[in-house]
């Protein structure tokens, strides 16, 4: 499905990604962890266009999306859930998932994320702005199905949150993973990361430094200490 | 009374074709946030595009529909050749617009050349609506007519169409817009183009009331300004109370202190914004 090859990044001058390999397969869960600063979220954006590689190849599907403009990202089939939620504040709840509708023909639609989703329903007419954290989330999370993905990018999507919302988006991934939806998932909270995900890499200075499948690592306390701080 | 009754209603219909600009001017400097000092010369542009459709032709409807297509034309090319090369270099984008002003000026002088010009308006809309005495020209009632059609079409497109929230999406956070699927540099490229058609529709209308000639370009440009910045930057509501406000100090300015016109107009702005630094509607 994904598969990303020997990515370097920079930002300006700093140069953040030395090349990352990975690859997301059909329906699989893949957890990026490491600490802050270690260029998780500059491979979440350099995936989806917002900050282009300067080196290294993005096939998605078989396609070389590498330095694409993300709109066009989007619409072969890649979902966002950005770190922050960066919902947009002035348009309402209804807004925000109306103008996310791409693919048509695709399983999601305003009333199925409603579903998913009941908090947004009730919400559908407030400004996004106004929302609390952990709606805003689920806003963000509802407005990425919207552009019907087959990989969705989430970026710390329980970044803020409390333990119960925690569970309750760990419940989400799980569900839109039994719907055969393919996830690269960024996350600090690592005994959720490692509920849902099919295999794991740690990042550490923009390289992958350790893979292994989810149960490996909760064993792995030299892993642990030195590269996720715990 | 009649004084009153009569100058409020003059500066309401100034007010209606200040906000055919500004209205423009509010989507590309107010939404996109480029400072556009081309502005002006959409609007003097339309003004000469319709008075040559005019003269070939006869057809006001046509002239404004001409110049409008035109000038959105020729926004266009400005915008993909040069502005969007420039997002967030309020500098660039200075330089840059005034420059294309002074090159359309003298274009707009090498082609039409000194002599001032009134765009004849079709007999249908000249007169006036006589109530004893007081007179309303019935073209000042058309330009009223007119913006008003053009703010709640504005209004509708913005507020309650997906093209409109994704404007607004764009506005609000142009790098996520792109993150789920708005196609920005389209949405960034049609608003340039609603801008300039806007302002060049305001030339072609404006053109029968006050004129084409040398210099109307940098004359209105200010006034612009002044509508979307004391009405509030990205504000349809604040470039609508803010053109008939701005309408009307000009007029009762010239009409009653005419050698303070210009302060009369501007001491007010410079309270609203002492009071309220992002304008009336405007957002924080």
């Amino acid at each position: 499905m994904l598969e990303v090859r020997d990515v370097h990044t920079y930002y300006g001058d700093s140069y953040v990604l030395q090349g990352v390999s990975l690859e997301v397969a059909q329906g699989q869960v893949v957890a990026l962890l490491g600490r802050n600063g270690m260029g998780k979220t500059t491979l979440i954006r350099s995936l989806i266009g917002f900050t282009p590689p300067r080196r290294g190849r993005v096939v998605f599907k078989g396609t070389d999306i590498t330095g694409w403009a993300s709109n066009r990202a989007v619409d072969l089939g890649i979902g966002l859930v950005p770190q922050g939620r960066r919902v947009f504040p002035s348009l309402t709840v209804a807004e925000n998932l109306a103008v996310a509708a791409r693919r048509p023909g695709g399983p999601w639609d305003v009333a199925r994320v409603m579903t998913l989703f009941p908090r947004l329903g009730e919400r559908a007419g407030h400004r996004a702005g106004k929302l609390s954290g952990g709606e805003q989330q689920m806003l963000a999370v509802a407005r990425a199905l919207m552009t019907n993905p087959e990989l969705l990018l989430m970026d710390e999507p329980t970044e803020g949150l409390a333990p119960i919302l925690v569970r309750e988006v760990g419940k989400v991934i799980a569900d839109l993973k039994a719907h055969g939806l393919s996830i690269l998932l960024v996350e600090q909270n690592l005994a959720m990361a490692l509920g849902v995900a099919d295999h794991v890499h740690v990042m550490s200075r923009g390289r992958i430094v350790h893979s292994c499948p989810p149960g490996a690592l909760w064993n792995d306390t030299e892993v642990k200490t030195r590269y996720l701080g715990l | 009374m009649d004084f009153w009754i009569s100058q409020v209603f003059n500066g309401i219909s100034y007010g209606a074709l200040l906000f055919l600009l500004a209205g423009g001017l509010t989507l590309i400097f107010g939404m996109m946030r480029i400072i556009n000092l081309t502005h002006g010369s959409y609007f003097l542009l339309g003004g000469y595009v319709g008075l040559t459709v005019i003269w070939r032709t006869g057809s006001f409807p046509l002239a404004i529909l001409v110049g409008a297509v035109a000038i959105a034309v020729l926004g266009v090319v400005q915008w993909r050749l040069f502005l969007h090369r420039l997002a967030g270099e309020e500098l660039g984008q200075v330089l840059t617009t005034v420059g294309f002003a002074l090159i359309f000026q003298d274009l707009a002088l090498v082609i039409w050349g000194g002599e001032p010009y009134t765009i004849p308006a079709p007999a249908a809309l000249t007169g006036a609506f006589n109530t004893g005495t007081l007179y309303f020209p019935v073209y000042r009632v058309f330009m009223i007519g007119v913006a008003a059609v053009v703010a709640v079409v504005l209004w509708f497109v913005l507020e309650r169409t997906r093209v409109g929230a994704m404007m607004r999406a764009t506005v609000d956070d142009a790098e996520m817009a792109g993150g789920v699927g708005i196609d920005v540099r389209r949405i960034s490229m049609g608003v340039f183009a609603l801008g300039a058609l806007l302002a060049a529709g305001a030339g072609v209308v404006g053109g029968a009331f006050v004129g084409v000639y040398p210099g109307a370009d940098f004359e209105i440009l200010p006034y612009a300004f002044v509508v979307v910045i004391v009405g509030g930057m990205g504000s349809l509501r604040g470039a609508l109370i803010g053109s008939l406000l701005v309408g009307l100090l000009d007029n009762f300015g010239k009409a009653l202190f005419p050698e303070f016109s210009y302060f009369t107009l501007f001491a007010p702005m410079a309270a609203i914004l002492a009071i309220r630094p992002t304008g009336l509607f405007g957002r924080a």
